[in-house]
């Protein structure tokens, strides 16, 4: 250990960085919460189920069958978590693009957020691979298949992480007290904002081009050569609606972390982000509607997957997108966050009509998950709230950073 | 003449390997050349359904014995224990067998979706799986339109299991197991091209006992594995509204806005930032 890093250590703490580390390793709050007694059961039992997975083979754990051979784990975890995961990609463009600096304060969380979800739904897609150990082929060159959209989303989904975690990094130096590395990652964040919004483009409309070659199995009302532009403009609003759910939880969890600036600012700012959603659902129903139209499918109106076609146009877009428009126009913040559980549903239906519900919908048997699933997908989303718990007690993420920080948020050097 | 051009272009093809730009020349190379893959002719008429074919399939696999027999209304399908099957119906001229299996696409669905290349076109027509590559995605099995890779959900080092047109055995220059083994003429290996005049010769010789068309020849963008039957195709099962062009085609598109977004993308951000450096001026005061 250098002698840099005692001296960085002890700006703040005025202890060798391994005793603050192992400090910091300490749990910080009270250890029975709710949440903590329904969580570590269904983590354990995931863990377990992930153990006879890789016994086993992934059918003895899922319902999976040759005819649909992605199931919740493709289609929840990762097509609809990176849709949530979306908001890191938007809250970064308005901020470092397009300057709109009173979104500040919910940069770090939100890029947090977006990297956690990142590494667990995308980790989720390890479980998913029949030859895990294969899985670094396309990066080290065992086989570039270059012509495969799933290569194009794999490379995507590696180089965003990276982006984002240099986007994060400056918080990270900010909880060790080094102040130079504080100061070499900050200059670096624009970079990869920039870097990451194009990226977060590609994949995201990615993810829909996954599904272009399954024409004759996704239900025609689903299916269109432009669900790439839809998952797209979706996931906008998508990442929004989890920005507003997960900040509306987190002031009230976490409050002792923010300061109290921040904290009547976070009603502002759920305000102006509703005015942005609104404005995407619009413009995304109005892609629907002319791809319907352009379909040609008003037979398939009157049918039972056409009535769950009009149910998820209507109820999951076009009334939470009033709702989003009328509660901009009369500053209802619970009315906002009433908005964005619903499209947040919304988008869940959508992403499962189009990966599982509406994949081979004319077949014989259906795929439904198995419990077992369900439990490794919520473990999942778990270990992951406990990682950002642990985050948030501890880096200056929602708290202001420590005083020897001149910018808050690197920018316009 | 001709010679010397293709051997030009094959030049140019293998300089290419070496560069990144190069080797688009040797896709285009390769194009320009006539496409010569091998393929498999099946004639439903001639099938007496013996299952012969699924018999030394098995046996050059290791995999385990038909358990069952074509019969009318039931569909039996490939799976991870078998890459060949031969199911019965119940059409407008009687009984009539059809074989199932992997149909070689000249542009296959799975090839173009493996991001490891383990799923591959070979050169001489058979798309192959490599154990070596594959790491178990099974987007292959989405992508392919005829349903046919599949995957062994109860193992722990899972294999994707599919008909390989008996790879090796061609590089040895013997025919498939399959072809080699059927004794009544109902399957005939040979270069796509010819097995399609063949097909037609047989439709225009007994315009009366075929139906007038060759499954395979436009489907999907054409096929390696070609079919005649005495009935219209969707009496046997097969699905007959599948499109007439190849399924890469579908996400071209998409593939190609990716380096257009790469350049535009970042320089267009750079722009907006630029263009928006005193807008939170504004943005203050108006709160
Ligand atoms: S039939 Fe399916 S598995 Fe066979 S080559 Fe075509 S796309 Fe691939
Ligand atoms: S399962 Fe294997 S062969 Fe199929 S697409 Fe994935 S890596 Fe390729």
């Amino acid at each position: 250990m250098s002698n840099t890093d005692i001296t960085l250590a002890r700006d703040n703490y005025g202890s060798s960085i391994w005793s603050f580390l192992i400090k910091e390793f300490k749990p910080k709050n009270k250890f029975f919460t709710p949440f903590n007694i329904i969580s570590i059961p269904i983590m354990l039992l995931g863990l377990g189920i992930i153990v006879i997975r890789f016994w086993k083979g992934i059918g003895s754990v899922t319902n999976l069958t040759q005819e649909v051979p992605w199931g919740l784990w493709i289609g929840f975890d990762v097509v609809t978590g990176v849709a949530f995961a979306g908001g890191a990609y938007v809250i970064t463009f308005m901020v470092y693009i397009l300057n709109m600096r009173n979104f500040r304060s919910i940069v770090r969380v939100t890029v947090l957020n977006g990297f956690l979800a990142y590494i667990f739904y995308a980790g989720a897609l390890l479980l998913d691979l029949g030859r895990p150990w294969n899985v670094i082929n396309p990066i080290i060159g065992n086989g570039f298949g270059t012509s495969s959209v799933l290569f194009l989303v794999a490379w995507h989904f590696l180089l965003y992480i990276l982006a984002m975690l240099i986007e994060f990094s400056p918080v990270v130096a900010e909880w060790l007290g080094a102040r130079r590395a504080r100061f070499i990652l900050s200059g670096m964040t624009v970079g990869a904002v920039i870097f990451g919004i194009t990226l977060s483009t590609l994949h995201q409309s990615g993810l829909g081009a996954l599904y272009l070659m399954a024409k004759d199995k996704i239900h025609p009302l689903w299916y269109s050569e432009f669900i790439p532009i839809l998952f797209f403009v979706s996931s906008i609003f998508a990442g929004l609606s989890m920005v507003i759910f997960e900040g509306s939880i987190s002031n009230k969890v976490f409050f002792r972390q923010i300061d109290k600036k921040n904290h009547t600012q976070h009603n502002t700012i759920i305000h102006s982000l509703s005015k942005i959603c609104a404005g995407a659902m619009f413009a995304y129903l109005f892609l629907q509607v002319l791809v319907f139209v352009h379909g040609k499918h008003w037979d398939l109106l009157n049918s039972p997957m056409g009535f769950w076609y009009l149910t998820e146009m209507i109820g999951f877009v076009l009334v939470p997108m009033v709702l989003f428009f009328l509660s901009y126009r009369n500053t209802n913040i619970l009315m906002i966050k009433v908005a964005a559980i619903i499209t947040m549903l919304g988008i869940i239906i959508n992403r499962l009509n189009i990966s599982v519900i509406g994949f081979k919908w004319d077949a014989a048997s259906h795929y439904v998950p198995s419990w077992m699933e369900i439990v490794v997908t919520l473990a999942v989303i778990f270990t992951e709230i406990w990682i950002f718990r642990w985050i948030i007690n501890r880096m200056p993420v929602l708290r202001a950073s420590p005083s020897w920080v001149k910018d808050k948020i690197p920018d316009q050097q | 003449m001709g010679t010397n051009r293709r051997n030009f272009l094959k030049l140019l093809g293998t300089a290419g390997f070496t560069m990144a730009v190069g080797k688009s020349f040797g896709a285009l190379a390769k194009k320009k050349s006539p496409v010569e893959f091998y393929g498999i002719l099946y004639d439903s008429t001639l099938c007496i359904g013996c299952q012969a074919c699924e018999y030394a399939c098995a046996e050059e696999y290791g995999l385990q014995e038909p358990q069952d027999e074509p019969q009318i209304g039931v569909v039996r399908k490939t799976d991870e224990t078998r890459r060949l099957v031969i199911n019965s119906y119940d059409t407008s001229k009687g009984e009539q067998y059809i074989r199932v299996a992997c149909n070689h696409c000249n542009q296959p669905a799975c090839a173009s979706a493996c991001l490891t290349k383990a799923m591959l076109k070979t050169e001489e027509g058979p798309v192959i799986w490599r154990e070596d590559k594959c790491m178990g995605c099974r987007y292959c099995m989405i992508s392919c339109p005829f349903d046919i890779p599949k995957f062994e959900y109860h193992s722990a080092n899972p294999k994707i299991q599919k008909c390989r047109m008996c790879y090796e055995r061609i590089q040895d220059g013997k025919i498939p197991a399959c072809v080699e083994t059927c004794s009544e003429g109902a399957l005939i290996f040979g270069k796509r091209s010819e097995l399609l005049e063949i097909a037609k010769q047989r439709i225009y010789a007994e315009p009366e006992k075929y139906n007038h068309e060759i499954y395979g020849e436009t489907e999907a963008g054409g096929t390696s594995v070609l079919y005649l039957a005495s009935v219209p195709f969707h009496e046997l099962g097969f699905n007959t509204k599948i499109q007439k062009t190849s399924y890469p085609e579908l996400t071209k598109g998409f593939l190609y806005s990716v380096p257009a977004i790469f350049v535009l993308w970042p320089a267009l951000l750079l722009g907006l930032r630029q263009a928006t450096k005193d807008n939170h001026i504004k943005e203050i005061e108006n709160e």
